[in-house]
């Protein structure tokens, strides 16, 4: 199972080696994690995805509220939530016409953002499922890089979210 | 403006000429006025600052110089796990600050709370690989509770010092209350060394605002429908058990827990950090579970129908293989840290709460239905203490360590005692035969399991109990590791007692070789490598000369000492031991084939315990 955790923490020195370090001794399973401030300078939001059962999750939830420097923790699972991944991938226009990828661009509502005489760099945010189904498509063009920030999420309902700080 | 002036000469604190201090007297006045009275601190050229500070305050805080940093970190467990105060330690950066990272790591293991000062160097050249620098803020976040770094917001402007130096006393406040609030446990504090010599012109405020938006350790007050719960629970038990660990002994419920325990009736075994919750000569103590406890408490909470788990964290040494454990019962598990219910056992009735609380509810609310009918059941669990008591055979002349634990525990049990123990054999008969009566009486290094922890923990406790009689059972093994604090003892002038049960081997790995691994010995000999005993080859003749000679080592050192070689002679030499109110250290000679028992192999279940 995978699972979408929210949390608050302080913007501070550290904290995220802090939280990446009990994750990684306590060999929890974290398969992405993004971070950045929120509208309070004194506070970061990271969104982590882990896999495990819900003995695993129970685990992972409480030991990060026991960081002295993480405010709240949220548990996306059974909620209403947005999720969003977002992607930069540079794609090859040697082998075949650029006017294809731009098709497949406009279908994925992705942006070229860049473009140059071999190829072409689109960006393009979503669901995972989506982001993942655009590279599959782009792979025959030949990918030459891409990066990915992992997800991000928030509750639509943000009731949850005001009883915090 | 009259007015003012008499106000300002009734609060002599806020007027207190500020021009003088700087960053090294800020932390040690905060540390006083959060009610520090001791430390333990090696200096060094990050922490001299601090130093001066220290000794010109030698009136209000007694320091102590320990001769190792790992020594002071364990003197100051040994003063937090002996009394309501938190223990201090400090050491310069690098070397100094690394050498305390074992007994960080092991008040973090033993909850126990604690302070560890570290000078650091200037903010300037953090980073740049500067002499005896090392972050140690890295290397311990995962080994404390907490840890600051008090530096100058702006790293492009650390000579900007003037808000650290305003944040030291609300950053003191701050370690205090997370080290003993919630489970407690360790902070670190690093302190770069050019805020300590920079002066701050401005007043200060010794008592500001915390500022922890992510820390909330306050007592949930508990439900009273939980309470229900467990007694209806109780009630409803034919075969229950109080499965009681050091949780009780940090929340100081051992008294409510003794109490209820009384009421019920119900049988009482404890985690090795839980001794001392329950009065071990008791009849209705079991006293000590897991791997090396007793066989009765063993079999009773495999039997139980009902364990109810305060301050206890199911750890692998009680368990055995975790499948099997107490598959027959109910769990109620209360502890303070959420993260340890359903950590390791799936628990039926979860609490988190501060245990005391939970159990000064369950005294009040038991009414006389609720006393369980259990008749059978203790009759059950009396028969099998008749049959598996613990116990050790008679070797002659040998002095078995079981008996001098037991003779130890017969001369000192009517006086206030503290033992505390280094790691292995020992540690375990100490566990097994020594009964404590009463709460933060035994020191012993649990969770970690760090030799060398005995001889400085009871040098932190006789700081703190300068008037009672401190014991440091050891092994040679373990003796060695901290051996350098002898000359603490003698330069302090702390009274400690050693007893030292020497079988010139690491104990507890020759069992496991002697029962796993055909007896083979792998580097468990501490003697010479030319002699037989190196490959296990002796004769087992323990009446030649040991090594080293550790009574003309604690003379060196200044300490009185005695060897001891026959049962007949140790009663009185223990007794003039006891009687001297200098340090001493009595080394008595054992023989090295005795097992720990009875024991269940590691991950092994009660079926497989070994009692011969």
């Amino acid at each position: 199972m995978r699972h979408v955790l929210s949390a608050l923490v302080m913007n501070q020195p550290g904290v995220l080696a802090h939280i990446s370090g009990m994750l990684a001794s306590r060999a929890f399973n974290i398969e992405s994690l993004a971070v950045g401030e929120t509208d309070n300078p004194e506070f970061s939001r990271i969104t982590f995805v882990v896999s495990g059962d819900d003995r695993v999750l129970d685990q992972v939830r409480k030991q990060l509220e026991k960081i002295v420097t993480v405010v709240k923790v949220i548990d996306y699972s059974n909620k209403d939530f947005v999720e969003r991944d977002l992607m930069l991938i540079k794609v090859s226009t040697e082998s075949r016409p650029r006017s294809e990828i731009k098709e497949l661009c406009e279908i994925f509502r992705g942006k070229i953002v860049d473009v140059s005489s071999g190829h072409v760099m689109i960006e393009i945010s979503g669901q995972e499922s989506k982001i993942n189904a655009f590279i599959e498509l782009m792979r025959p063009f030949g990918i030459l890089e891409l990066v990915r920030t992992g997800r991000i999420a928030l509750l639509r309902d943000d009731l949850a979210e005001d009883e915090n700080v | 403006m009259a007015k003012a002036t008499t106000k300002k000469a009734e609060k002599p604190v806020k007027t207190e000429k500020q021009a003088q201090l700087n960053g090294a007297d800020i932390l040690v006045e905060a540390l006083i006025r959060q009610g520090a009275k001791s430390m333990f601190a090696y200096p060094g050229g990050a922490s001299m600052p601090l130093h001066q500070a220290l000794v010109k305050r030698r009136d209000r805080i007694r320091t102590v110089l320990p001769r190792h940093e790992q020594g002071g970190g364990f003197a100051a467990q040994g003063v937090s796990r002996s009394s309501d105060e938190i223990g201090l330690c400090m050491a310069t950066s690098g070397p100094g600050a690394t050498n305390l990272v074992t007994a960080i790591a092991d008040a973090k293991m033993d909850s126990v709370p604690m302070i560890a000062i570290t000078g650091q160097v200037p903010q300037k050249v953090i980073g740049t690989d500067a002499f005896q620098e090392t972050p140690i803020v890295e290397i311990c976040r995962a080994v404390t509770k907490h840890h600051y770094l008090i530096t100058a917001n702006d790293w492009a402007r650390t000579e900007d010092v003037t808000e650290a130096l305003k944040s030291i006393p609300r950053i003191v406040k701050e370690a205090y209350h997370i080290a003993k609030t919630g489970r407690p446990g360790p902070v670190l504090i690093d302190f770069p060394k050019n805020i300590q010599i920079a002066t701050l012109d401005e007043e200060i405020d010794w008592d500001p605002p915390m500022h922890l938006p992510g820390y909330k350790p306050e007592k949930r007050t508990v439900p009273p429908e939980q309470i229900r719960q467990i007694l209806a629970a109780i009630r409803r038990s034919k075969k229950p058990i109080l499965y009681v660990g050091g949780g009780v002994i940090n929340a100081n419920a051992a008294e409510e827990l003794t109490k209820f325990a009384l009421k019920t009736g119900i049988p009482v075994t404890m985690t090795v950090m839980g001794l001392g919750a329950f009065p071990g000569d008791h009849p209705q103590s079991l006293h000590m579970l897991g791997m090396h406890g007793t066989v009765y408490s063993n079999y009773a909470i495999n039997e139980a129908d009902l364990l109810l788990a305060f301050g206890v964290r199911f750890d692998d040494r009680v368990t055995g293989k975790l499948e099997e454990f107490a598959v027959h019962g109910k769990i109620v598990h209360v502890d303070i840290d959420p993260s340890e219910l359903h950590k390791n056992k799936e628990a039926h009735i979860p609490i988190t709460a501060d245990v005391k609380d939970v159990l000064v509810a369950l005294n009040r609310e038991l009414g006389d239905d609720d006393i369980p009918q259990i008749d059978e059941w203790k009759a059950q669990v009396a028969a099998w203490k008749e049959r598996y008591p613990l116990t050790y055979r008679d070797a002659g002349e040998w002095i078995l360590p079981q008996y001098a634990i037991d003779e130890l525990w017969k001369q000192t049990k009517d006086r206030d005692t503290y033992i505390s123990v280094g790691v292995g054999q020992h540690q375990m008969w100490a566990a097994q035969f020594y009964k404590f009566a009463k709460p933060k009486r035994w020191l012993s290094s649990s969770g970690l399991g760090t030799m060398g922890f005995g001889l400085p923990a009871a040098m932190g406790v006789q700081l703190a109990h300068p008037d009672s009689l401190v014991v440091d059972i050891d092994g040679d093994g373990s003796m060695l590791m901290n051996i350098q604090e002898f000359a603490t003892l003698h330069c302090e002038k702390l009274p400690v007692k050693i007893l030292l049960l020497n079988n010139q081997h690491l104990g507890m790995v020759v069992q496991w070789e002697d029962r796993f691994m055909e007896g083979s010995r792998a580097h468990t000999y501490l003697g010479p490598i030319d002699h037989p005993e190196w490959l296990g080859k002796g004769d087992g003749n323990i009446a030649e000369e040991t090594y080293p000679n550790f009574v003309t080592i604690a003379q060196g050192f200044g300490l009185q000492a005695k060897h001891v070689r026959k049962k007949s002679e140790f009663p009185a030499a223990l007794a003039e031991m006891l009687a001297s109110p200098e340090p001493y250290l009595l080394d008595v000679i054992t023989p090295y084939q005795e097992h720990v028992l009875p024991m269940i192999p590691g991950g092994g279940t009660v079926r497989d315990i070994i009692v011969e």
